[in-house]
């Protein structure tokens, strides 16, 4: 079974996030960088799969050069090989451009199950995989918590859930799952895997060598414009609740919920 | 010509969702700003009487597309249905839902349409007849404001509990279309082949309207108990922090946060949580906040509306007791 993890480089959770002079970008000169925490969830799948089934596990990112220390993680983690499509036309590229490149990669390759992270911690769209599956006509099953596929290889049953339910849902291979925290416990790369991983292929590919049109690609090509960034809303620091006892402050604090707040 | 603002309504068993009402009732707001009409499409099984009520809150038209095969939500079927009504009658903007659905099936017709997707808005407003939304980032840690190249739709998913619903007008009424459309079963490559209930069925984190969540706090899976009849008392749902999630003390559908469920209730009450950066971006649009915490230096009181520097488990109980006086 051959298995394409998608992955994205974002800045670790922990991240202060600050808003540039253009007022349209974040500083990035303090950005700890690290592989985008939902894909980890969809490198695991694929390795466990892999175990099971035989095959090869291809990572393949969009970026700058840095995202190759993401990619080298999860080749570390058990991969077999990455691709990095790098091209300074992509940069500024919506979600439906990424996906675009990532399907003219993956359909220079032979697969049957591809994950990506069910969104990107950064911008949080949840965009790429969708339309990475629409782009490459495959079924999509999304924010999956577990999955199963059948001992022929040829069907796979992912369990996702919704507002209130779990669903099963079941679909033929090819298919794309993009992966949510709780489907597994990503596993840490070893030294000899980091020893390993060094040498395992690496290729970086241009839009030319996937026959894509750079004009199609970048910022100018964007669909959604940022026009401006904002720190979020600053809520001021309430009310203390005063009280002698822990009943007290109870009381108060329902009392001014009930009549105040007017929430409960 | 683009024109007019389309909803995407949901339902689930024959019943609309309160996200289509909070839809209907913004796309209504936008429309009148520039003049324009709404119209609201639903997808399913024998659910056309269902229809007229989204014209009790705002909708001008609505568009029924009604076959057995779209009764249950499949990401195929839907994305083909609402790609071919979409073509045929042009939205300037069309509006979908950010649930676990809405944002499953945006994706997908935004690659069909080749349309601009913008994901979990918080508002809304158009400007020189584009429109501009504005969706937090970083799980809220940055707010961006977005608009549109000129290519039609511009889409947009809404954040549950977010919009302004409209009170229904029994005397509104909107006008009821059968969609034409073509649904053949070779398209559709998903099937769900079984569909558990949560236990006891509570509301999810992303809809509910009061959430009471614990943390680090919480010392162990057992403390939650008591959170859980406060929960029950006022109609609430229970949350939990990172560190309780990975701890094992709750499932991961119950975690607030960036790597968890970003939440908006008018209620939210957070009960041994210190406040991690990643847990403040996930709840920091509740519409009223309050933390209980031992620790007065606790960065979650920064941004609680009202705080309690207490231990949780004196002034929970006590709550609750307190809770049932008002009742």
């Amino acid at each position: 079974m051959n298995i394409i993890v998608c992955l994205k480089q974002v800045p670790d959770t922990e991240t202060q996030i600050k808003i540039a002079q253009d007022r349209k970008s974040i500083v990035e000169d303090d950005i700890k960088w690290i592989m985008n925490p939902y894909d980890e969830y969809g490198v695991e799948e694929a390795l466990k799969l892999k175990e099971g089934f035989g095959g090869e596990v291809t990572i393949i990112g969009v970026g700058p050069k840095r995202v190759t220390e993401a990619i080298r993680t999860a080749l570390a983690m058990g991969a077999d090989k990455g691709v990095l499509i790098n091209d300074p036309a992509l940069e500024g590229s919506d979600a439906l451009g990424i996906a675009k490149a990532l399907a003219a990669a993956i359909k220079q390759t032979d697969f049957d199950l591809i994950f990506t992270g069910q969104r990107g911690v950064d911008d949080d769209n949840g965009i790429v995989g969708s339309a990475l599956a629409e782009f490459l006509g495959i079924p999509q099953i999304s924010v999956v918590l577990k999955v199963e596929v059948s001992e022929d290889g040829k069907v796979v049953k992912a369990t996702r859930p919704v507002e209130g339910q779990s669903l099963v849902i079941e679909a033929e291979l090819p298919a794309l799952l993009t992966a949510q925290k709780g489907l597994n416990e990503p596993r840490y790369a070893s030294l000899p895997g980091i020893m390993k991983a060094k040498k395992k292929p690496l290729d970086e590919k241009t839009l030319a060598d996937l026959g894509l049109d750079p004009a199609e690609f970048g910022e100018g090509a964007r669909r959604l414009k940022i026009t401006e960034l904002t720190p979020p809303p600053q809520r001021e620091a309430g009310k203390i609740i005063e009280g002698e006892t822990p009943e007290q402050k109870a009381a108060e604090l329902v009392r001014l919920l009930h009549e105040e707040a007017k929430v409960i | 010509m683009a024109k007019g603002v389309m909803i995407i309504a949901e339902q689930r068993k024959g019943d609309i969702r309160k996200i289509s009402y909070e839809l209907v009732s913004e796309a209504r707001r936008l429309a009148d700003s520039y003049g324009q009409e709404v119209t609201a499409v639903l997808l399913g099984s024998n659910v056309k009487d269902k229809a007229a009520k989204l014209g009790n809150y705002g909708a001008d038209k609505v568009i029924v597309a009604d076959d057995p095969r779209l009764e249950t939500y499949t990401t195929d079927a839907y994305t083909s249905v609402i790609a071919e009504i979409a073509k045929a009658n042009g939205p300037d903007i069309l509006l979908l839902g950010a649930s676990a659905r809405g944002k499953d099936l945006a994706g997908r017709l935004s690659a069909r349409l080749g349309a601009g997707l913008a994901q979990d808005c918080t508002s809304f407003t158009v400007e020189d007849g584009n429109l501009i939304a504005v969706r937090p980032i970083y799980a809220g840690k940055a707010y961006a404001k977005v608009t549109f190249n000129e290519s039609r739709p511009q889409m947009a998913t809404a954040r549950p509990n977010v919009m302004a619903m409209n009170e229904p007008d029994e005397s509104r009424s909107a006008s009821i279309e059968d969609a034409a459309f073509t649904l053949d079963d070779g398209m559709i490559k998903t099937k769900v082949i079984d569909a558990v209930k949560d236990e006891g069925g509570k509301i999810d984190l992303t809809e509910a309207d009061k959430i009471i969540s614990g943390g680090r706090g919480m010392k162990g899976p057992e403390g939650y108990g008591i959170l859980e009849e406060v929960a029950d008392l006022m109609g609430a749902t229970v949350g939990a922090s990172r560190s309780a999630v990975d701890a094992g003390w709750r499932p991961q559908s119950d975690q607030v946060g960036q790597t968890g469920k970003v939440v908006s209730p008018n209620l939210y009450i957070a009960c041994g949580i210190s406040g991690a950066i990643q847990h403040l971006a996930g709840m920091s649009t509740s519409k009223v906040i309050v933390a209980i915490n031992k620790d007065p230096e606790a960065p979650i009181f920064q941004k609680a509306d009202y705080g309690v520097v207490d231990d949780l488990f004196n002034i929970v109980p006590a709550m609750k007791e307190e809770i049932k006086k008002i009742q």
